[in-house]
């Protein structure tokens, strides 16, 4: 009897993950749908950022790389915080990996 | 661990690997590459010391102490030079208005703050990559 009751739970289990799945699914190709096409010349990234990059890049920074001028200079904040996201990570590993000394 | 042909190429290449490491480093501005992809190869030449010649002569010529100090003094780096702005009367992190010699652009120290920014960052992601590897390999 008991058993029988085990199976209809996981039986439940398993068509409610199912339909949690597909509904999520429903929600992701949702958001997809609405992406403008790829490559498309009016597409919402082809606007003036790209432009005053590489026209402006040079006299505003003083490098002649222009990946280091925008990751260092126009995004520094973005790299800055990335320096810091290398530290947690770092952390996190240090304190699930590192052996306690005293413990030996 | 102990071939003999291993430890000797790897002896005679490990300079060369973190000398190129500085070089991409140092040449961030100016050519492809630059502080991410330096300080990955910097901390490469402390990886293959590491495989090759054993933990324990890996730790005297970068031992985990000095590399958990490097790692903390990158983003503290970082954002001190971005506090040069800040003192110069301009907003944090900028560049051109903080006062810093620009230099001329093509030669080797050009950019204001954009050399010292790239040199912590290379020093970060070389002990972060060295850190990393010796608490994956210390797990027997």
């Amino acid at each position: 009897m008991r058993n029988k009751n085990m199976t209809h739970r996981t039986i439940l289990r398993r068509v409610f993950s199912v339909i949690l799945l597909i509904l999520s699914l429903y929600i992701i190709i949702l958001g997809v749908i609405e992406l403008p096409p790829y490559g498309a010349p009016d597409n919402p990234v082809h606007n003036y950022v790209a432009q005053r990059y590489i026209e402006d890049a040079l006299e505003d920074t003083g490098v002649l790389n222009m990946v280091t001028a925008i990751i260092v200079d126009y995004r520094a904040y973005d790299t800055l915080i990335e320096t810091t996201v290398l530290f947690t990570a770092i952390m996190a590993v240090m304190i699930t990996l590192k052996k306690d000394p005293s413990k030996n | 661990m102990l071939d003999f042909v291993l430890k000797s190429v790897v002896t005679v290449l490990i300079p060369f690997i973190q000398m190129f490491g500085l070089y991409v480093i140092f040449h961030g501005a100016l050519s492809p590459g630059g502080s991410f992809a330096g300080g990955m190869i910097l901390g490469l030449g402390f990886i293959a010391l590491n495989v090759v010649f054993g933990l324990e002569k890996g730790q005297e010529k970068f031992s985990d102490e000095m590399a958990g100090f490097l790692v903390s003094l990158g983003p503290i780096w970082y954002g001190s030079i971005g506090l040069v702005g800040i003192l110069r009367g301009a907003n944090f992190l900028v560049n051109k208005d903080s006062g810093l010699p620009m230099g001329e652009p093509g030669t080797l120290i050009s950019g204001g703050m954009i050399s010292l920014i790239t040199l912590g960052i290379g020093i970060k992601v070389a002990s972060t990559i060295v850190t990393l590897f010796n608490a994956l390999t210390e797990e027997e």
